[in-house]
């Protein structure tokens, strides 16, 4: 197989999921399917060939550095189940640090 | 068993772009929570976020300023962790191809030069802020979320507390001089975090290392790397074995405590950012962004000492702010001797600037001004003594040097046909000084001339007094 349960498990708990052991087994199998059918990739000889990060044509899109005034908190803040004081409210997270 | 210490450090700096490195909200410090956001700052839906010019070019600078070759074809990568701070829960950043890459930084520690590699240096964004009650929850406020950073991972190159010290002084001293960063420690806009291991010295393997995360000053970083050298230290010559975990510098005890232990390295599953195409740097723009770069310190030092014969100390104090040493060299651009100017910066004007907790830039006082009350000086218009009252009228409220000595009328008495009269009543109200002169009791003098400065309320040029007096009680 092209990955285990072990494996789906592990991203799953990445992407905070969690999966019944029916779940799991099927995720599994499916997963592995399509890592399968993509791995036919790597039959290709890529010698030399530079690695493609995308796939569109563009290249270099930048805006200028010039700022343009946020959005309304009072509008941004409809959509947040949550607030106090302009602050967004959720339940404390402490164990990861921030990161940066 | 003598150890020898390894030590990394990863600084990230926060740019002073008018905006966000991938949406239009403002950057800017201490503004009212989540007021400079936008809907890509906040990871909505369907929104697109562009890669702003100025954070690239501001990347650009500093790792030119850092001697690193720049990426020519490089591209952005997500980083996927969750965290309130960070909504749409991928960190845009450069894994694969940094922007720099192979710097260095000159640093001296106890009189010895050494060069500290920089391994790459990349651009990307912030997250928000976290703010964590006792309430059980965690206030979030996204303005920095999306502020361009700079993050400089410098090679395991260097060997003590003092040499890290060092580092980041230096470090922050270069920033600065590209104008890229204010490299503020206590507003957060640079943070350092210290990997550190010890070996025995001749192993040739490192060492397990441990990490700290987000110290906020330099002194945290001193303290905790020579405590955390230490704790490695003994516990591997008591036969423990140094695990590789996460650990907090503590303030209060000096100590360094574990946070978390790591097991394995992180799975952040990055991969090319789909929303920012690709980048081409050009040498043309290289060039550009090169020649944007103000003069560094090194080189303003070496103006200082050779072409204005400022003593090294000097120079050295005069460029540790690029504000100071651009003040200084408009100073000079506006006529006032270097040495002069040099010497009423680094004495009064740092001496009010101590006293008052003010930055240079927050006081009245202008390169313009500053000159022109040297000028004042030089040609004997005013004493040193007047001229400190200048000072302190211009730093204060602005006032233009020399309408405002005209106005109070502190112009310095040099002419002797004013000066004479004055001496004269002087000397004759005093007949024991002329005595105590003729003995040979040279004090008298200074006795004579605070006389003769209180009767012309301190204006009389010193020179003259001494001049006309002796040659009065010569005559006597």
């Amino acid at each position: 197989m092209a990955i285990n349960a072990n494996e789906v498990e592990h991203v799953a708990k990445l992407a905070k999921l969690a999966f019944s052991k029916d779940e799991l087994q099927k995720f599994t199998g499916q997963l592995g399917e399509i890592i399968e059918m993509v791995q036919q990739l790597s039959d290709v000889d890529t010698e030399n060939v530079p690695v493609t990060t995308h796939i569109s044509n563009s290249q270099g899109v930048m805006r200028e550095d010039k700022a343009v005034p946020g959005t309304s908190r009072d509008l941004l803040m409809e959509n947040v189940p949550q607030h106090q004081d302009g602050y967004i409210k959720v339940p404390a997270i402490i164990d990861e640090s921030e990161e940066a | 068993m003598n150890f020898e210490t390894t030590i990394g450090l990863e600084v990230h700096v926060e740019m002073k772009t008018n905006s966000k490195a991938f949406s239009p909200a403002p950057v800017q410090y201490g503004a009212a929570p989540n007021t400079n956001t936008n809907v890509v700052d906040w990871g909505y839906p369907g929104v697109l976020p562009t890669l702003n010019k100025g954070a690239l070019e501001f990347g650009m600078r500093a790792a030119l300023a850092l001697n690193c070759e720049i990426t020519k074809d490089t591209h952005f990568d997500r980083k996927n962790y969750f965290y309130p701070d960070n909504p749409k829960a991928y960190q845009i950043t450069q894994a694969q191809e940094p922007i720099g890459h192979d710097g260095w930084v000159e640093i001296e520690v106890d009189g010895k030069k050494k060069k500290v590699g920089i391994a790459e240096m990349h651009v990307e964004e912030d997250a928000g802020k976290n703010t964590h009650s006792p309430d059980g929850y965690s206030y979030v406020d996204l303005n920095r979320q999306g502020t361009p950073l700079i993050e400089i991972v410098s090679k395991p190159d260097i060997s003590s507390a003092e040499e890290a010290y060092a580092y980041l002084v230096r470090l922050r001293q270069i920033i600065q001089f590209t104008g890229v960063s204010d490299v503020k420690m206590e507003e957060g806009s640079m943070r350092a975090d210290v990997n550190i291991s010890v070996r025995p010295i001749g192993s040739d393997k490192f060492g397990t290392k441990t990490e700290m995360k987000n110290l906020n000053s330099f002194e945290h970083v001193r303290k905790g790397v020579q405590y955390e050298a230490k704790r490695q230290e003994r516990l591997l010559l008591s036969g423990g074995v140094i695990q590789q975990e996460t650990r907090r510098f503590d303030e209060a005890s000096g100590q360094t405590i574990l946070m978390r232990v790591k097991e394995g390295s992180s799975d952040y599953r990055y991969f090319p950012e789909p929303d920012i195409p690709p980048l081409h740097i050009s040498d043309e723009w290289i060039q550009e962004v090169k020649a944007s770069i103000p003069e560094m310190p090194d080189k303003r030092r070496k103006k200082y000492v050779e072409k204005w014969n400022i003593p090294e100390y000097d120079a050295g104090v005069l460029t540790q702010t690029k504000e100071m040493s651009d003040f200084f060299e408009e100073t000079v651009a506006q006529g006032a001797q270097a040495k002069l100017a040099a010497n009423w910066l680094m004495g009064e004007v740092n001496a009010y600037l101590n006293t008052n907790k003010l930055e240079l830039l927050d006081t009245k006082l202008t390169p313009e001004h500053l000159a022109t009350m040297i000028k004042l000086i030089e040609d004997g218009t005013i004493s040193s003594k007047i001229a400190k009252k200048v000072f302190k009228e211009t730093i204060s409220n602005g006032s233009e040097p020399r309408n405002w000595v005209e106005e109070k009328g502190l112009v310095q008495l040099s002419d002797a046909k004013v000066l004479e009269p004055i001496i004269t009543a002087v000397l004759n109200d005093n007949q024991k000084s002329i005595e105590d002169y003729q003995n040979g009791k040279g004090r008298a003098i200074g006795f004579l001339v605070g006389q003769i400065m209180k009767q012309t309320h301190g204006k009389a040029n010193p020179k003259v007094v001494n001049k006309l007096l002796i040659k009065n009680l010569k005559e006597r």
